[in-house]
């Protein structure tokens, strides 16, 4: 029984697979909060199917890109839950997932391109040939920058019409699909490794108070 | 004591992934991986930039703290984790992955206070806490004077830092000197061949007013400020600093109200037991200091070694044992990482 889950866009989404088809699938109810729900989903999704963690044989997570920090929450678990299981763990691009979706039910026949919410108006982008395979990306760009006439998969053609008039498929990625991308080998099969796309901000924690005498401008003592 | 429970514990709210294994009171292993080199050139720690360290540490430091224990992670009894107060994303990824790991081994789940991890810690190195005893925190984070009658229930907060935390002055003051960060060690090391009554720093909220509102509060923002002052207007007046009487003298301010404040605060409790915790504990002026003064009092103070001081898993290991020792109830699986989780919850 395969387990997959992504935590790349604010919804939590989990899913087992049986090796056949996906057999249950949960999405979170509150945005956000990516660590306060998955563990219960999927908890609650063994449940459902009667089934013990025991049960388990594999584990798929989405690898972004998506904002960070709920991110990281999808992907310690991965990691952790295959730690403490002894699984195998396999990430797949949280676009890739779309990608598939878009193309095997029939919302996009030609060349086309996914784009998700990168927040700080940009968004994730990534390009696919009609069968799913990816061509270029993943990127982080402006909409502007990256304005089609194509075919756009994903939530960045609804935030960003102007840019991408031409919106099909599915806003969000699911784990059904992940499952079966990663049951069906649809994708590539990465290394459970975050793709940020972004260097991290070097802002010093702002909870610790800044003074006028921390000014580092003006240089040690000597 | 082998029927004493197994606890993995994780420590994530800072920038140090710390997995600790206890038996009981009895410590089994203390893997630590530290971003502060990362942090370092920021001269602070840099939240996004420990947050990635740290799922990036996670597993390898759980396997690292495995094997130094000799245990299999199936072996364990309860998965105990700081669930705050401390770096919001960074205590996210230690509570999601104590989360998997009390869902993958089917064990209890314990979200504990960090603070009351700093406490329950001195158990793996001088046994039984003395209930009650007086617990003074000091460390990059935190500056707090607690009345801890039970570390797993009742932790009351005396007083805390009304701005910086001391190890925060430390940093801060080091940086100002040209040592390196974090500051505490390179302050500690200059001040021990300066002089520590050359410049008379100011102690903050020990005046007679501060001492009606702020009795077992603390303030180092001022004496940061005056050694600033200090060293620009000697800088202004073209005269050379000698870095080692500065550090001696702010290392002396700081451990001074310190360690007057909580010998106060213990006497005024009527408790005879001072325990020194957190990073800046490590000090050694600090701990010299307050087991002369406290001798003074026919108070006893507990300090664990350095290494148990400092940020690390096996502190949460140590609180988490107490607690399922004690018969403490878990926490559930929609355990949130509360980046401000209040001392008085110790268990959320
Ligand atoms: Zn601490």
């Amino acid at each position: 029984m395969l387990l997959a889950f992504d935590t790349a866009t604010p919804l939590v989404t989990a899913a087992l697979h049986d090796g056949e088809d996906v057999v249950a699938e949960r999405t979170s109810t509150q945005p956000m909060k990516h660590g306060e729900q998955l563990a219960p989903l999927i908890e609650a999704l063994l449940h459902d199917r009667g089934l013990v963690r025991q049960d388990l044989t594999a584990i798929a997570v989405g690898v972004g890109p998506g904002p960070f920090t709920g991110l990281r929450v999808g992907l310690v678990t991965a990691r952790t839950l295959a730690l403490a299981l002894e699984l195998p763990v396999y990430g797949v691009c949280t676009l890739d997932v779309l990608a598939i979706e878009a193309v095997d039910t029939g919302a996009v026949h030609e060349d086309f391109v996914v784009a998700t919410d990168a927040r700080r108006k940009e968004v994730y982008l990534a390009s696919y040939d009609a069968d799913g395979a990816r061509l270029v990306g993943p990127d982080v760009l402006k909409p502007a920058d990256a304005a089609t006439a194509a075919p756009v998969v994903g939530e960045g053609a609804l935030l960003y019409p102007e840019a991408f008039p031409h919106a099909v498929g599915p806003a969000r990625p699911s784990a059904g699909w992940l499952a079966r991308v990663v049951a069906e080998e649809r994708a590539e099969l990465l290394d459970p490794e975050p793709l940020y796309l972004r260097r991290p901000d070097a802002v010093v924690n702002a909870a610790r108070k800044q003074v006028l005498a921390d000014d580092p401008s003006r240089g040690p003592a000597r | 004591m082998s029927d004493a429970p197994l606890v993995l514990g994780i420590e994530t709210s800072c920038d140090e992934t710390g997995v600790g294994i206890v038996r009981g009171h009895t410590l089994l292993a203390d893997a630590v991986a530290s971003s502060v080199d990362e942090h370092a050139r920021f001269g602070g720690v840099v939240p996004e930039v420990a947050s990635r360290a740290h799922l990036e540490a996670m597993v390898p430091t759980i396997e690292r703290a495995c094997e130094t224990a000799g245990v299999a992670l199936r072996d364990v009894d309860a998965i105990a984790v700081t669930s705050g107060p401390g770096l919001a994303g960074a205590l996210l990824v230690g509570v999601a992955s104590a989360k998997a790991l009390a869902l993958g081994l089917g064990k209890p789940l314990y979200g504990v206070n960090h603070l009351a991890a700093h406490v329950a810690v001195d158990q793996l190195e001088h046994g039984p806490l003395p209930e009650p005893c007086l617990a003074m925190l000091v460390s990059g984070g935190h500056s707090s004077l607690l009345r801890v009658e039970d570390v797993t229930t009742g932790v009351e907060p005396l007083g805390a830092t009304i701005d910086d935390a001391a190890g925060e002055a430390f940093d801060k003051v080091a940086r100002l000197l040209g040592l390196p960060f974090p500051g505490g060690p390179h302050i500690d090391r200059a001040a021990a061949s300066g002089n520590s009554v050359a410049i008379d720093f100011p102690r903050g909220l020990t005046g007679r007013r501060d001492m009606e509102r702020h009795r077992f509060d603390f303030s180092f923002s001022g004496l940061k400020t005056a050694v600033a002052r200090w060293v620009e207007t000697q800088q202004r007046a073209g005269a050379t600093i000698d870095v080692h009487d500065v550090a001696a003298s702010f290392q002396e301010a700081v451990c001074d109200v310190l360690t007057r404040k909580a010998i106060d605060a213990a006497t005024s409790q009527g408790i005879e037991d001072i325990l020194i915790g957190g990073g800046v504990a490590a000090n050694s002026r600090l701990r010299a200091m307050a087991e002369e003064r406290a001798a003074a009092q026919g108070i006893r103070v507990r300090v664990p070694r350095p290494g148990l001081c400092t940020d690390n898993g096996a502190m949460v290991a140590a609180l988490g044992a107490e607690l399922v020792q004690r018969g403490r109830a878990p926490s559930a699986l929609d355990l949130p990482a509360d980046s401000s989780q209040p001392i008085t919850t110790v268990v959320a």
